[in-house]
Order: C-alpha cells, then structure tokens, then sequence
C-alpha cells in the first residue's frame, strides 16, 4: 500500500494539552483554546499560520459546527474548516484527515484539537444517559444497556472463547495507573493493585468499575503541517508514516464477530502503508475504554497472537520496559477520557515520546510508534504509525 | 424528581411490520430471497447483496445466547429497579442475531450457550421482545 513519498509526508509539529480530570472554572471552548494555543506555540508557529482547522464535537457545549466556533474564540480564519464525529477514533481520524489535507497541498499547518468538560461540565448521571444512547434506538436502547454493558457482551465472548481471566485484565488498569502517576498531567495517579481492580465494584459483568475509563475534563490539541512548510517549525522530525481505518459496524448487536474488528483493517493498512511490521514498533498508544478494549486491540491488530495478550500483560509486557511499552500517559484508564480529546492525547503522546520529551516515562530511543483510536463498541477504528526522523 | 421511563422503541416506516408483529406475538425478520439470508434489524434493503425485495418471515422465538452481560450500573432511573439484570446477544435459529433481555429470577446464572425462548413485554403501545430461559429440554425443540 503505497502513501505519499517521504518528502511528502505530514510532519507533526506541534502538541499541546490540558491537564486531565477535573477543571472547574473552565469552559469547554476555553480548554480547545488552551490545548491548540499550546500546540501552535509548540510547534514555534503563530496562529496567523494556521490554515486549517478540524474539531471534533462536545457534549457539554454542543455546537452544529465546532470548528467554525473555535477558530472563531481563537481568531483564526482558515482556509479550510471540518467538524469530524467518529467517537473515540476521531482523534485519530482527524490527523489522518489532516495529513490528506497538507500531503494534497491544500493546507499548511492544520489545527487539530479537542476537548470537553465531562466531569465538572454534566452530572455523572448526564453523561452515562448521553453516552448509551450510541446504542440503536429501537433494538438495542429499549433493553437498558449502559456503555460499559456493551463491552460487557465483548468481554463475554471473548472470555469464552480464549478463556481470558479477571485478573488478566485488572494488570492492564494497574499498568495504566502505574503510568499515569509519571505523568503530572495525569486524572488519576494513586497506584492500583490487581487486587484493589478486583474489589472494585461490578458495573457489567465482567467489567468492574476499574476495567472502565475515566470521565474527565479536557482537552488537546496537535498541529500537522506539510512537509515543504515544516522548515519553519521548532521541530520538524515526526513524520505520519501511515494511516488506516477499518469499519465493520455501528451497534455492537450488528459485529460481524465480537473478538476481532476492524481494528485489524486498520492497522493492517496503516502497517503496510509505513512498511513496517508490529514487531518493529518501539511504544504504542492504543484506545483503552475498557481493559478488555485493548487486550482484544493488540490481539486483533496482530501484536500478539490470538489468546496470548492476557498472560503476556500479566507478565509485564505493557509496561515501560515490556515488549511493548503502551499508553505510556496512562491511556484513557487513568490519564483520563474526555470525548474525542481522550482518544488525541495518545497522539500527543506518542509524539513527545518520539521526541524524547516524556520525562520519567520515557521509552528509551524511541523512533517509531503506533498510534490507534476506536469509537463506538469496537465499531470504528483508525490507526496511525509515526516515526523519527 | 421527574419520573422518566424506560425507553419506548418509536417505530419508523422500515420497522412498523416488525412492531406490528410484536404486538400479535410474532417475531419477525426480513428474509432476502436473492441471497438467501436472513435480517435483522429490518431495513429497506438487503445488507448483503443490496437486493430489496425482503420478504417478511415469522420465527419460531427460540435461540442460544451468543453473549451476556449482567447490568449494576443502570443507564437511568427507570432501570434501577430491575438491577441486576442480564442483557445479551442471541442467535436466532433462523439464523439472525438481536439484543434483549434474558428474564431470569438468577440473572448472575445467565450463560453463553443457553437456549432462550421468545417472550413480549407491554411498554406503552409497543410490544418489546424479551428472552427467558427455555424451563426444559422439551421447550426447546
């Protein structure tokens, strides 16, 4: 799968984020604000040379048109504006979007940036309401599934079929909590054992309340600029090697399986457009809504075999020096899940890693990473492999 | 407090027979007689090969459980009272798959692999297919 030739390929300059959980006295323009203000900066550019702007969409402010709203409160006017709406894959999608949109030479720099105020911005009763309403509303709504029931069906199966245990999935909330508490950014950064996520209190069978995501305020924010433009950037080495989705359904009910998806796809196209192998890849940051979300990812994605991702996490193999160091900000489990913003802080991550800016959490010389967002249950899927230069 | 219950399924144009037959006791799904698959949830078309003359078919109501959760959490106020309850996927025999409720006084004992039976539950002019547990071995022939 051929992608554009190297010199043309997007450069990701700039990163920028909020800090992750609760933001009282903030508004959910205000944190879009934040993050790209950051990002632009980051990235040594003025907001004067951004030409493009893509958003993602809020809950708690709902806007028809959200990109036009937030280049408005920042005074941007771009040449080329889009509100995307794909669930936790938008992030993703959105830097896919934005490298088509500078490799095609319609843009310079594109603004990516989300964000939203789901803890302090809508009661927690709101925002179980809202989100189960991704369910159909005649076949699957009435029956009174929350989100957590969705995955809860996955995991069921899964379960079945490869005979993953509880306790497999709880190394994965531990891990995620062991990473977030290097990151000062992070919602939640009190170490967890397996044992605390087994006590936790059941949500859906088999998930319990620490096998969920978080609900958090926040936003971020990434710029990706055209290659021939990138010279006047701070740092113009990360680069979108490839990008890929895959789409198999909607409402979980309709999955053509429920132990592999088109995560598969995705990450298939996106592998094959950067020319590399799983094996290759020196961190990956991959959509965690739930523990069983990503176990199935990295099996499904082909990081490991099928029926080998459980035992192999409870052996490390996620961690800061495992075979595959992942979400290494603590991922949407414990840096936290806001919206479209949850799923772009694995950008913003895998970019500061590539860059050597991740601190105590860093991977030692990482150069290629791969970046993957799904939204809906399991339903769309968009993978991203970013490299150093 | 406002009381607000249990959501109530709004049929379109697509799914009026199939409500229709709820409402009767039947459980109906699409059948495309150009690719020979059956269909669910109905739609104006044939998801396989495009083909839309879909013909409607009545199910004899009888499946196995695909996957299941049980529910702690509630989405809202009007489900609190039934908690904990199961949700699952079931597999048809006429070879279709749909979402229910597996009504059971043991929801925590609902597996994978069990037989279920068709029932219908009275939410305001809808008539809402739910699953119980097949009683015997008999029941389920």
């Amino acid at each position: 799968m051929a992608g554009p030739p190297p010199s043309r390929r997007a450069r990701l300059s700039g990163v920028g984020d909020t800090a992750f959980g609760a933001l009282p006295g903030s508004s959910v323009l205000g944190i879009h604000a934040q993050a790209a203000r950051q990002a632009i900066a980051d990235a040594g550019l003025t907001q004067g040379d951004v030409d493009g702007v893509l958003c993602a969409y809020s809950l708690v402010e709902p806007h028809l048109m959200l990109s036009s709203v937030v280049a408005e409160y920042l005074g941007i006017r771009p040449a080329y504006s889009l509100g995307m709406m794909l669930g936790g894959a938008t992030g993703c999608a959105m830097i896919m979007q934005a490298a088509m949109l500078v490799e095609s030479g319609r843009c310079r720099h594109v603004l990516v940036v989300a964000g939203d105020m789901r803890l302090t911005g809508m009661s927690r009763d709101g925002a179980v309401a809202a989100l189960a309403r991704v369910g159909h509303p005649q076949f699957e709504v009435p029956y009174g599934p929350n989100i957590p029931a969705y995955y809860g069906l996955v995991a069921s199966r899964y379960m079945h079929e490869q005979g993953a245990t509880p306790e497999q999935l709880a190394h994965i909330a531990v891990t995620m909590r062991r990473h977030a508490g290097l990151h000062p950014g992070a919602h939640m950064r009190e170490p967890i054992t397996v044992a605390d996520v087994l006590a936790s209190r059941m949500i859906a069978r088999p998930l319990r309340l620490l096998d969920c995501c978080l609900v958090s305020d926040g936003a971020a924010a990434v710029v990706v600029s055209a290659a021939d433009a990138s010279g006047g950037t701070r740092d113009s080495r990360i680069a979108l090697l490839g990008a890929g989705q895959g789409h198999t359904h909607e409402h979980v009910s309709q999955a053509p399986s429920l132990t592999d998806f088109g995560c598969h796809e995705a990450s298939s196209r996106a592998l094959g457009e950067a020319g590399v192998t799983p094996a290759a890849v020196d961190v990956a940051e991959i959509y965690d809504s739930f523990t069983i979300t990503l176990l199935i990812e990295l099996e499904s994605m082909g990081f490991f075999a099928k029926g080998e991702a459980g035992p192999a996490i409870a052996a490390g193999a996620l961690g800061l020096a495992g075979r595959l160091p992942t979400n290494t900000h603590g991922g949407l489990l414990s840096f936290g899940h806001s919206g479209a913003a949850g799923g772009l802080t694995h950008v913003v991550e895998a970019v500061r890693q590539l860059r050597g800016e991740a601190d105590a959490r860093q991977v030692p010389d990482a150069r290629l990473a791969f970046v993957h967002g799904d939204g809906g249950i399991l339903s769309a899927h968009c993978s991203l492999v970013l490299a150093r230069a | 407090m406002t009381e607000i219950g249990k959501p109530v399924p709004q049929p379109t144009p697509e799914s009026q027979p199939y409500w229709d037959g709820c409402l009767r006791g039947e459980l109906l799904y699409q059948h495309c007689a150009a690719c020979n698959r059956a269909q669910f949830y109905p739609r104006s078309a044939c998801a396989s090969c495009g083909a839309t003359a879909l013909e409607w078919r009545r199910s004899e109501g009888r499946g196995t459980l695909h996957a299941v959760t049980v529910v702690y959490r509630p989405p809202s106020a009007a489900f609190k009272p039934d908690v904990p309850y199961a949700v699952a996927l079931v597999d048809l025999d006429e070879g279709f798959r749909m979402m229910a409720n597996v009504l059971s006084a043991a929801p925590e004992a609902v597996a994978i692999g069990d037989r279920v039976t068709v029932t219908f539950e009275r939410r305001g002019d809808i008539a809402l297919p739910q699953f119980r547990p097949c009683a015997s071995p008999g029941e389920d022939l």
